[in-house]
């Protein structure tokens, strides 16, 4: 016996193809979309692993310093290195904003960190690391810089030093690293008419500024230009330590929230990017949905289209089976046209996304699955319409 | 058993629907072809030619009466053949009006897709077929495609095809219809022609007046009562 589905894709195959091409266009979206999903769970976990900390010591009751703005006076850090199992602790700060490249704006978490300390990238594609303490940056290659560009951000400029990859936020946007003070003063410190005013403000009012407490005033003031805040402590635990022990006597003593690895990883993915999941998830229903018609339209036309034959097939002894087999088969064809135009779509155009695009063979797997469930699904239609069909139709009337 | 007889039909009845609306298409029809014989099935439209077609071709079911086939009764009052699918595969050759070929297989595929679905080997059913284009002189397009075929070759191909499973009986439904006269006389010559070759009782639908001199034997129905008819018999050369 001949394989009359595979006679017929041969005969038509340039519609066959075409059509697989369009779905396959349609499948290759899917990939991507999953692929965005899985990009940005794995860019979560990088960014918690490149970070080199064991515990994010963060303001009570906050859920920082990603997912909520966090706020800790930054000499915090020193009782928690006195604490044991603690190895290093160390200040970190994170701002999303508009750093400026030349005359153009680039989106960018600036974070500020201590060099050698815990929250420093954790390797480096190009230059070298940060050494100076002022005006050095290490920025992802994704913001676009490259080594010895300047950067500015609010009020000074920096220096590219170093370049890393795969160091982005949740949102996406690259990181770029400057100096913990440099970063605390671009985060917290006031511009200068702020303080203008506000010293005129403060020298204006009789309980600050009393004749018979001389050197009050200028202390004041100080103590409204300096800033002492940061968004987070990381904390590296000493070797045999459990982080989940040392964690909970930060918490005990500290009165902060303490978060280890793990917790932070299930903010980050379950509910940081949450809404972003839920969003592809619904695209991902979408796509399944309209491909799904688009297979059943196509089958459903070229079944309508061989009616009469269908009819000449059935009375001169064909199975409905065979028939049935011959449109399953079509559809299973296109559906792996489809899934094999999708793949290589999604793996070429991947790595053109802004976003980290992750295309994990697990995928792949369940997407073949899932096309081929939706095309034997969307072909019961036409198969429907071919039993239908009335051998005695041959026959003229 | 009736070796002598390609086809006996007894008291025939088909009444579609019922009640009020009840239409008797064929009343008691007696009828009987031998193998090798040719025979025209004539009349007015209307008549029932077509529904005595069908309820041959056992694609619908008569109400009342006989049916002999090759010696086999395949009705008697009721279907006597459990699978339908399978005697029209293996015993009932079938032309139509307009060749009906199935376009995604080539020439010899479209013959040789009879004996496969009967379970024929692929060689030995595109050997057959080749063997049945030879006789019907359209071998040298057997690898075609059969858009590429003219109508007359065409129409060749399906009759070929119905000669496929060396059916004893083949039913013709106007395969003449949209020919030219001396295309329809050609077709009437190949169907005498493999009647006798393979034996084959055939009967021909028609209405077509340049064939009708061609018969010997001719069933004239009308009103769903056929009456026997001497024909022409105009030798076909
Ligand atoms: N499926 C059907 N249902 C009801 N009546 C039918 C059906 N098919 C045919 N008839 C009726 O049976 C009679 C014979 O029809 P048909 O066999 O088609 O005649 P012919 O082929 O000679 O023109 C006509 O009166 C026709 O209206
Ligand atoms: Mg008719």
């Amino acid at each position: 016996m001949i394989s009359l589905a595979g006679r017929d894709i041969l005969h038509s195959w340039s519609k066959f193809v075409l059509t697989g091409l369009g779905l396959g266009l349609l499948i290759g979206v899917t990939f991507t979309m999953a692929g965005v999903y899985r990009g940005m769970v794995d860019d979560a976990k990088v960014l918690l692993n490149n970070s080199g900390a064991d515990l994010w010591v963060v303001q009570k009751d906050t859920l920082g310093p990603y997912a909520e703005s966090s706020s800790i006076h930054d000499d915090v850090y020193r009782s928690i290195l006195g604490m044991p199992g603690v190895a290093q602790a160390a200040n970190v700060t994170y701002l999303a904003m508009q750093v400026r490249r030349g005359s153009t704006d680039v989106r960018a978490m600036v974070v500020g960190f201590e060099p050698g300390q815990p929250g420093e990238p954790g390797y480096l594609v190009a230059g070298r690391r940060v050494t100076r303490s002022h005006y050095e940056a290490v920025a992802d290659v994704k913001s676009g810089f490259a080594l010895g560009d300047r950067i500015s951000i609010r009020r000074h400029d920096y220096r590219v030093v170093g370049l890393t990859r795969r160091m982005v936020s949740s949102g996406g946007d690259p990181m770029v690293f400057i100096p913990l003070k440099d970063a605390q003063e671009a985060q917290f410190l006031k511009d200068n008419d702020a303080i203008v005013n506000e010293r005129i403000r403060t020298a204006a009012n009789p309980a600050l500024n009393r004749p018979g407490v001389p050197g009050l005033l200028d202390a004041i003031n100080a103590s409204q230009t300096s800033n002492h805040n940061v968004n987070a402590v990381l904390v590296r635990v000493a070797e045999g330590r459990s982080a989940e022990m040392v964690g909970r006597d930060i918490h005990r003593w500290k009165h902060l929230q303490v978060f280890d690895r793990e917790q932070m990883e299930e903010i980050l993915v379950a509910k940081l990017i949450a809404t972003s999941a839920k969003q592809i998830g619904m695209f991902l229903v979408i796509l399944t949905i309209v491909s799904a018609a688009i297979v059943a339209f196509i089958i459903y036309t070229m079944t309508l289209g061989k009616i009469r034959e269908i009819a000449v097939l059935k009375l001169i002894g064909t199975h409905n089976r065979t028939i049935a087999g011959m449109i399953l088969q079509q559809a299973l064809g296109l559906g792996l046209i489809g899934f094999a135009v999708g793949k290589i779509t999604a793996t070429v155009w991947g790595p053109a996304f802004p976003r980290y695009v992750l295309l994990e063979p697990g995928d792949a797997l369940r997407g073949f699955v899932i096309v081929m469930v939706v095309c034997t699904l969307a072909s019961t239609l036409a198969i429907r319409a071919a039993l239908k069909v009335d051998p005695a139709t041959a026959i003229g009337g | 058993m009736d070796q002598g007889v390609g086809i006996r039909i007894e008291g025939l009845s088909k009444r579609y629907g019922a009640g009020e609306t009840a239409v008797d298409a064929l009343k008691e029809v007696n009828m009987s072809v031998a193998p090798g014989e040719v025979v025209g099935l004539i009349g007015p439209s209307g008549s029932g030619k077509t529904t005595l077609l069908k309820c041959l071709g056992a694609v619908i079911e008569p109400t009342r009466g006989r049916m002999t086939l090759g010696g086999d009764v395949i009705y008697d009052n009721a279907w006597k053949i459990s699978d339908l699918r399978v005697l029209r595969r293996d015993r009932i050759g079938f032309i139509f009006q307009a060749p009906y070929l199935i376009p995604f297989l080539d020439v010899t595929d479209n013959v040789a897709l009879l004996p496969m679905l009967a379970g024929r080997p692929n060689g030995e059913a595109r050997a057959r077929a080749l063997e049945l284009l030879q006789a019907l002189d359209v071998a040298h397009r057997a690898k075609a495609e059969t858009s590429e075929l003219s109508g007359g070759e065409q129409q060749r191909v399906s009759i070929a095809r119905a000669l496929a499973n060396r059916p004893p009986v083949i039913l013709a439904d106007e395969p003449t219809a949209p020919l030219d006269s001396d295309r329809a006389l050609a077709v009437m010559r190949i169907l005498n022609q493999m009647a006798s070759q393979y034996q084959t009782a055939i009967i021909v639908v028609t209405h077509d007046e340049k064939i009708i001199p061609t018969f010997r034997r001719l069933y004239n129905i009308r009103d769903g009562r056929t009456f026997e008819e001497a024909g022409v018999g105009r030798a076909l050369v």
